[in-house]
This record gives structure tokens, sequence and C-alpha cells, in this order.
């Protein structure tokens, strides 16, 4: 119901007009933008943001404004096609024709001139082009961070919150923009979108722009005339790869942390979801002192591993796959730099017997429960893709969720209505098409779905999967091995105890579910389960006070609370004696 | 658990090998995003050691999966294919518009049956 009564607001929102009424203001900022473009004006630039002025908000409402002016003449050329309309939110198309890098502030071509087509999942056709960056532009980024870090490392912590909380506002009043973009560019549903994805952006920014403001250092007191203090200080200029399941909540995941940790970032979004990135930085760079981020769009081999080799960078913070995660460790090995890997999951979700007890609101949520693994297309590293029921309420409760997940409404992610959108990419879709195929091969029943999903209108070439339960045996492949796509796998449990083998029988640990009415059994089974996350009674929740991150073959480290703060930091121990009499040793 | 190659999967290979030479190695990724995407990198530049297990060679590259991999996926043998696309991470069918894609089939363990 809650999701229900957020989607109407953002109806309301999107059909509210925007108002307008501070060109004056705007031409404040422009001049104001010339100045801060020096770089050695840096600090001066961040000190003249006067928190009470609003400004920026009067002014990115221009932007959109004059954006949509503009759109009609910077669409794709021929414009883009009726199924990639996005009229009916009451947004103009979000992108501009071509984006260049984002480094020191402003957008600049790349150094090879190199471009590449970037097209929307949802019908495969080409809705802007994105800078094809190569390591000369990765150094570039690096110079433009380095030269930032030498002011930025040192602003107070309440400039940088400031800096952060006007970020969010920015981003809030540009919500339904953003979610746009973010729809198009990774084919997820607009109201997840609007009603997840960005509400958790901005929230983020918030939560590290507060929690930095409360933190503090320590001080010990060794004697009475020995103190030793102990302070964060940045690590310098971080590299961050990001996935394309979650472009904008993903980049914000390490953006915001290492921001507010006083650090300045160069940032590769994924080739596949280059594009919302870019249009976040249209929207806020100027809110930020130049080089403090930089975004540097291309492939992996040819951007990513310039950033993730190089000497330069103090610590790297990657979100993908086993291999790469390996050589990811390999180069910070060879630079003797800190990490964070977020490597996926084979995330269990286990619904005990008791939960049929009643048929009630709870044991709806426990249906809405399982029928969770559509979330993103099951693009997720914690999607839940193991469910585990068990045996004496299997017939009645699978009825249930079969009858939830045949109801997800899947079309034109760009519809309200649409539950479940287009895979990321096209080698996506043949991925999870090739693990349906061994599912099958394996034995596996096909509960619901199985096949790729063939939409019309418009829609024929996009990358679509039908919601797919399968149920088997947790050693089958199926079962042991992240599809990333809407394929959960099912399987029967006896007891509790056989609900925790099967739960911990994988390489993997990032998330779990547990479902029960009993507190005691669900508190037996969070403590038991080896996963970094245990959702209890719930499940893909991530509010940025919680901490994101994998036991085994999951990952290093954690995102998002305030914990995440010390990967992007090293402590200074000052220990200092105020006593005048030597020790005596020499 | 055995690997091989499809005609498209070779033809690749062998451009590579003309653009990077032929000390390459083929690893078996798992996990999400790009997870499951068979990687292939020049030899000197991935390591390899006791944790991973040799499954064979495919156009003359070797092919490696971890161990605790190959115990989860030993019920399967592996056909590398080749389809248009652009992503891989680092491996170096990157950007070329193709990229590998691991599928699979049920084999059958030495001494062992289905039953």
């Amino acid at each position: 119901m809650a999701i229900k009564k957020k989607m109407a607001n953002k109806k309301k929102k999107v059909a509210r007009k925007s108002n307008t009424k501070s060109k004056k203001k705007i031409k404040s900022i422009k001049k104001k933008k010339k100045v801060a473009t020096n770089k050695s004006k840096i600090a001066t630039k961040i000190k003249t943001k006067k928190p009470s002025k609003i400004i920026h908000l009067d002014k990115n409402k221009e932007i959109t404004k004059e954006r949509g002016k503009k759109m009609s003449t910077e669409t794709v050329k021929g414009g883009v096609s009726a199924s990639l309309d996005t009229s009916h939110l009451k947004v103009p198309f979000p992108f501009k024709k071509k984006y260049g890098n984002y480094i020191g502030g402003k957008f600049v071509e790349p150094k090879s001139g190199k471009y590449f087509d970037n097209v929307s999942p949802i019908n495969n056709e080409v809705i802007c082009q994105m800078a094809r960056s190569d390591a000369k532009d990765v150094d570039a980024a690096l110079d433009a961070a380095h030269e930032a870090f030498k002011e930025w490392g040192k602003t107070d912590i309440t400039t940088r919150s400031n800096i952060m909380n006007k970020i969010a506002d920015v981003l809030e009043k540009n919500l339904n923009l953003l979610a746009t973009a973010e729809c198009l560019d990774n084919g997820k549903p607009i109201r997840e979108c609007m009603a997840a994805d960005l509400p958790l952006v901005i929230d983020h920014w918030r939560y590290f722009a507060g929690v930095i403001r409360a933190e503090e250092g320590s001080v010990a007191e060794i004697s009475n005339s020995q103190y030793s203090y102990n302070i964060p200080e940045p690590l310098g200029v971080v590299g961050q790869i990001v996935p394309w399941n979650f472009p904008l909540l993903m980049a914000t995941w390490k953006l915001a942390p290492a921001l507010a940790a006083g650090n300045c970032s160069v940032l590769k979004p994924a080739e596949q979801t280059p594009a919302s990135i870019m249009l976040m930085m249209e929207l806020i760079g100027d809110l930020l002192p130049p080089g403090v981020v930089n975004i540097v769009s291309g492939f992996g081999l040819e951007a990513g591993k310039p950033l993730a080799s190089s000497d330069r960078i103090a610590k790297i913070a990657f979100t993908g796959e086993t291999t790469t995660g390996r050589l990811i460790m390999q180069y910070a090995a060879q630079n003797l730099i800190p990490i964070t890997l977020e490597l996926g999951g084979k995330s269990p979700n286990v619904f005990f017997e008791d939960i049929m007890d009643k048929d009630d609101a709870f044991l709806d949520k426990c249906v809405e429960g399982f029928v969770m693994f559509n979330l993103n297309q099951g693009e997720v590293c914690t999607c839940p893709s193991r469910a585990l029921v068990q045996e004496s309420i299997y017939d009645k409760f699978m009825e249930k969720v079969i009858a939830r997940t045949k109801a997800v409404v899947q079309d034109n992610p760009l519809k309200m209505e649409t539950m479940i959108g287009a895979q990321a990419s096209v080698e996506q879709m043949e991925k999870i098409k090739s693990y349906l195929d061994l599912g099958k091969k394996e034995g596996a029943k096909v509960l619901c779905g199985g096949d790729v999903a063939k939409l019309n209108s418009g829609l024929e070439n996009g990358n679509y999967i039908q919601p797919t339960i399968f149920e088997g045996d947790n050693s089958m492949r199926i079962f042991q091995e992240e599809i990333f796509g809407p394929v959960v796998s099912v399987t029967k449990f006896k007891d509790e105890a056989h609900a925790l083998e099967i739960a911990n029988d994988t390489l993997y640990g990032l998330g779990a579910g547990v479902w029960t009415r009993n507190g005691n059994i669900a508190y037996r089974m969070g403590r038991g389960i080896q996963a970094g996350i245990v959702w209890t009674n719930c499940y893909h929740a991530y509010p940025a006070h919680s901490p994101f991150g994998g036991y085994k073959q999951s990952g290093v480290g954690r995102e998002t609370h305030k914990m995440m703060l010390n990967h992007y930091r090293q402590n200074k121990n000052l220990h200092v004696s105020y006593a005048e009499n030597k020790l005596g040793f020499f | 658990m055995k690997v091989s190659a499809t005609p498209t999967a070779l033809e690749l290979i062998e451009d590579l090998k003309e653009t990077h030479g032929k000390d390459l190695l083929f690893h078996q990724s798992g996990g999400c995003c790009d997870g499951s995407a068979p990687m292939c990198y020049p030899a000197k530049e991935y390591m390899v050691g006791d944790q991973d297990v040799l499954i064979g060679e495919i156009g003359g590259i070797p092919f490696y999966i971890s161990k605790t991999q190959h115990e989860a996926w030993k019920n399967t043998d592996l056909i590398i294919d080749c389809i248009k696309g652009m992503g891989g991470m680092f491996s170096l069918d990157n950007g070329t518009g193709r990229r590998f894609l691991t599928r699979s089939e049920i084999c059958v363990p030495e001494g062992t049956s289905l039953n």
C-alpha cells in the first residue's frame, strides 16, 4: 500500500508544473561559475556558497525548462521513436545527442575523438553517443582530481556537508527527469525509478551529509601527560567502477561516502548504462569545486583497466563479478592500495510454515516478498533468486506466489503501471536465456514463465524475459549461480536445520530473507545464515543507514552506512607528550 | 567438466590472438553483473594458482575456473559461444562488438550416474 501511495504522489508531482521565477539569480550564478573555474579559487568558491541561498534549486528548475526547449532540436537524429516518448511523464527527453567526459568541472571531448552509441534496452534504439575514453582521458581525470584534492581534502566538514545537502536538494527537484533518464538508460520500470532508485540516491547524499556532522575522532588519555588523538583523514584520489544495474544509486553509494570523507573521485560508469550519470553531473556539477568528481565513460578494457591499475589512485572500489574482482585485487596488490569489492550473491529467501497460520496482511506481505525476485528485472546482486519453502505449506504457498508472479505487468518501462521492464543489455538477455535453457536441461520444473517475453507495440527489439519460477534442487547450477534475471529457483525444506543447511550451501553470502511469525526462529536463522544482510520479514530494503556487503565470495568491505567512511579514510594518530622530562634511555 | 568452443568463438579467439598475441588465458567468472562470463586475458596479466582448475583448452588457450566454482558446476560441460555485445569488463573481447558467452550442457562426472 505504501508503494501505491508513493506512486500516486509521484503522479501528482509529475503533473505539477514547475515554478520558475529566478532569472536574476541565474545570472548571478553564471557569473560566480566563471570565477570559480579558476582552480586557485576552489576554497573561495566553497565558502561563498551560503547555505541560506537555495539559488541552485530555482536555477535548476530553469535548467530543466531550458533543456526542454533545447531537446526539440537536440534529440538523436530524426528524434526517438514513440516507444521512447516521455511526454506523458511531463518531462522532456532527458538526453543530449552526445556526451563527452566530465573532467575538471566541465564536459570535454575524449582525447581520441571517439564516441560509442548508447542504446536503450527498451527497444535497443540509439538514444545518445558517449565518449569512448582511453588511458589518456583517465590520466586527465586523475590530473584534475589530484589538483582538486589539494583544497577539497582540507575543506571543513560543514562545508562538505552543506554542499552534499544541496546536491540532494537539486536531485530531488529533478527527480522525475532523472528517473526518466534512468528508465531509458537501464530499462527498469519508471515507477521503481521514481519510488526507489532516486529517493534512495537523494537519501544517501543526505545521510552522508548528516553523518559527518555528527562524527568526531577520539582521544585516549595514555597517562596524565600523554594523549593519543585519532583524526580521520581522506585517502586522496580514489577510483570507482560502477555497475549497470542501478547506475545512479551505485554511483551515489560510491561517491557520497568518498566525498564526505574528503576524497576526490574518478568514476567510470558501465558502458551499458553510461548516460544518466552525465545528466546528474549536468545538474549538480557546479555545486562542487572542479575536479572533485570526474566521470570517464567508455569500455572496461580501454578505460576501466587504466583506472583500476593506475598508480595514482589511493583506493579502488568495484562492483561486479568474481574474476574481475580478483584482477582488481591483483592491481591493488601491485599498488599496495585498499579495495572494496561487491561481487554478487545467490541469496536465499526462506519461508517458514507459520506464515500460513493466518490468511492476513502479513501472509500477503510474504507473497510479495517471494515475488521480489522481479524487482529491477532480477538484476540485483541480492536478488532473492533461491526460495526455500517449508514442505508443509509448499503447495498452498506456491499456488499464491505463482498467481502473484503471473500478475506482474510486463510492458514498456516508461509506463507507470509497468512492474517489470527490460534487461539492461542484449548480452544480459542472452545470458539469462542460457540459464533458462540450462535449468530445463538440469531437470528443473518450470512453474511459470521460462522464456523470452515477446512484446509488441514498438518493443519487439527490446530485452524482455518472462518472470520465471523453477522448481528443483539446490545442487543444480540454477541454484548456485547468480542468473541476474527475473528467475527464482525454488526448493522445499523439512525443518529449521535443513533450511539453514540449504541457505548456506552456496559460494556467496550477500543477502538473505527470512519470513516467519516466530521471533526466535527469525533470530536464529538471521544469525545462522552466512550473509552480510539478512532481511527479516522484509526484502530489498536499502536505506543508507544499513550496511551492505558480503560474506564468502560476495566481496570485501561494506557499502552504505557510516562504517563506509572508514573505507575511504586513513586514521591519523597524533601521539603527544606534554611532559618536560626525558625518558632516560639515552 | 569439459570445455569446448563454437566456430564463432574460435574465430574471435583467433582475432584476439592477432591483436594481443598468442599467450592468452580464459578464466570463468561467477557472481553478479557480468558474472558467468568467460573472461579472456593476456596470460601474464592474470594470476592463476592452486585455487584454480584447468579444465581444458579452446583455440589453444587454457581455460580455468576457480576450484570452488568447479565443484558447484561440475555436472556441466561448458560450451563457449560468441554473441554480439559490448560488455565483458577487462576481458579482451570488450569493445570488439562481440563477446564470449558460456553455454552449458549436462555431463556425467566419471564414476557416477545422473540418478
